[in-house]
């Protein structure tokens, strides 16, 4: 059940702005398991949009319904004003064409350069030049701040370097819209500072809009126009940056999912997603092993 | 009461095991089939690239890579035939025949399977591996995301190219099974079977057995790859699941290729090929 959902377009410097992104009633299971139950979420145009939640909450699988990795199991998602689960192969790639996505581990291929991972999807989707694309490569990386790396080849650069060169290639084609699955992940505070900067210069310069799973609240304070709180497949809340601040520095209320949600954004060891945890019936499961049942 | 519910537990793991290798069989067959439109497309179809630097890339890693040890294993079959074939054949004073034996069993047979199960080791392997990875390191999603086919882009210069490199391997295996048996002729045998070596095999050899041999080794060079393809794309669960694929492909392929020869055999035979 979400708390709120005061924001829309307006709360994004949207106006009235049609969503680039509209998730309505998602449902999507694995197994008979409902990983996403009933998700609804909008994302408008220029707009950094967070996803939170804990492991395991369905976050990342939100994401690859999103991108049209994987197909809803009900409800549906709407991207760029189409509906993801009636169109064809060309019609998803050519959606793809308008999208980029940042992955977990920069997901570069092994087997060339940084400078040709960038060139790829501009020698497979355009009519440019050898000499044009390595121009547009040049100026990707050096948006990046990787122009030196452009000749190594993934396994001679750093965790940073790769995500920051999947980020030149994610934007090799222009995207309206940029997704990023946890972008920080693993990385050192500064280098995960970079990418927060680069994330937010490409939102604010270029109006791209930004779609980013995470679990590090210090970057998703950091970029956030808007929040959304995940947990157990259901969206708990979705807000502006500023109304998460203040759940996160105000008091306890006693509601359950305001608390679960303040937990989660101050990280405390004591609170609801605690309690869930330890509620799981264990002292029963080892009573009953014991006893031969 | 047990005993029924041993057998329909013995039946229920009849059913899942023969669901199992039709859904293997089926979703090989489907990605088959894609390969060949993709190929199609491909040779045809000006706006899909057929991607020539990375099938000659494919070659050399395929082909060019593994010549040495196909040869260095099918001189290996010719000693071991001439040196099996000689026993038996002398009391009959029929030594000389070891020629027609090499030609028609190194040809016909030997020089594609053997060539194919050391490709299976060597290329499936390693591209079932290098798949696995890719999938573990969500490279094929980021191929996806660039609207860019797996298929098209990955599969089709594999196949293609273990295609082409398992027929060009074969010939080479094909006269170094000759090689090997003349040389054992030369070095352990007696005069006549070496001198009448090359004149008998080539009495003995048809332009059919050259073909059909290559017919097989095509048929395997599409088998490995495909194999080694599915195996790879279809990976889950990290390190373990690309080591098993790894595995598994060794173990299809051999399989795979054996069954394909006993079928083409028994064609070969009813068909008088």
């Amino acid at each position: 059940m979400a708390l709120s959902d005061s924001d829309n377009a307006t709360a994004a410097g949207g106006g009235k702005a049609q969503p680039v992104i509209r998730v309505v009633d998602l449902v999507k299971r694995f197994g008979g398991r409902a990983v996403l139950d009933g998700v609804n979420l909008e994302v408008y145009p220029g707009e950094t949009m967070v996803i939170m939640g804990g492991s395991g909450c369905g976050k990342s699988t939100l994401l690859r319904v999103m991108v049209g990795s994987l197909l809803p199991d009900e409800g549906r998602v709407e991207l760029l004003g189409r509906n993801l689960a009636e169109v064809d192969e060309p019609v998803l790639n050519s959606l793809r064409l308008r999208f980029g996505i940042l992955f977990q581990s920069g997901a570069l291929f092994n087997s060339m350069t940084v400078g040709d991972n960038v060139a790829l999807p501009l020698r497979e989707h355009t009519e440019l030049d050898e000499e044009t694309i390595e121009i547009v490569v040049k100026i990707k990386l050096e948006q990046v701040g990787l122009r030196q790396a452009v000749d190594l080849m993934p396994s001679e650069i750093s965790g940073g370097m790769k995500k920051r060169a999947g980020l030149a290639r994610a934007i090799a084609m222009d995207p309206e819209i940029i997704f990023y699955d946890e972008p920080s992940a693993g990385l050192d505070p500064v280098t995960s500072a970079e990418i927060d900067q680069l994330i937010m210069d490409l939102s604010g310069k270029l109006g791209v809009s930004s779609v980013v799973v995470t679990h590090e609240m210090d970057s998703a304070f950091r970029i956030a126009d808007r929040m959304a709180m995940l947990d157990l497949g259901r969206i708990l809340k979705v807000g502006r940056r500023s109304e998460f601040e203040s759940l996160r520095d105000g008091p306890a209320t006693g509601e359950e999912s305001a608390d679960l949600i303040r937990q989660f954004l101050r990280g405390d060891s004591d609170g609801p997603i605690t309690a869930r945890r330890l509620s799981t019936g264990f002292e029963e499961d080892i009573l009953e092993a014991a006893s031969g049942g | 009461m047990k005993g029924r519910a041993g057998q329909r537990n013995f039946l229920q793991l009849l059913g899942a095991g023969l669901v199992g290798v039709m859904c293997y069989v089926g979703g090989a067959t489907f990605l088959l089939g894609s390969t060949l439109r993709w190929t199609w497309r491909g040779l045809f179809d000006r706006k899909v690239r057929l991607g020539r630097g990375a099938l000659a890339f494919q070659m050399v890693r395929v082909g060019v890579r593994s010549v040495a040890i196909v040869c260095l294993v099918q001189v290996f079959i010719g000693v071991i035939l001439a040196l099996q074939m000689a026993p038996p054949l002398r009391p009959w004073g029929q030594e000389d025949k070891i020629a027609n034996i090499i030609g028609v069993a190194g040809f016909r047979m030997l020089g594609p399977i053997i060539t194919a199960v050391v490709l299976s080791g060597f290329a499936g392997a390693s591209i079932a591996a290098e798949l696995g990875t890719m999938v573990v390191s969500e490279e094929i999603e980021a191929l996806q995301a660039h609207a860019l086919n797996p298929v098209r882009f990955l599969v089709v210069p594999r196949v293609l190219a273990t295609f082409v490199m398992t027929i060009l391997l074969t010939i080479i295996a094909d006269w170094m099974i000759a090689v090997g048996g003349y040389f054992t002729s030369f070095l352990v045998l007696k005069p006549e079977v070496y001198v009448n070596y090359w004149p008998q095999m080539q009495d003995q050899l048809r332009l059919r057995d050259f073909v059909a041999g290559l017919i097989m080794a095509g048929v395997f060079g599409v088998l490995i790859s495909l194999i080694a393809c599915y195996e790879g794309l279809r990976v889950r669960g990290g390190a373990e699941g690309v080591g098993k694929a790894t595995t598994m492909t060794v173990v299809y392929s051999i399989v795979s290729i054996v069954g394909a020869a006993c079928v083409f055999t028994m064609i070969f035979y009813v068909f008088g090929f």
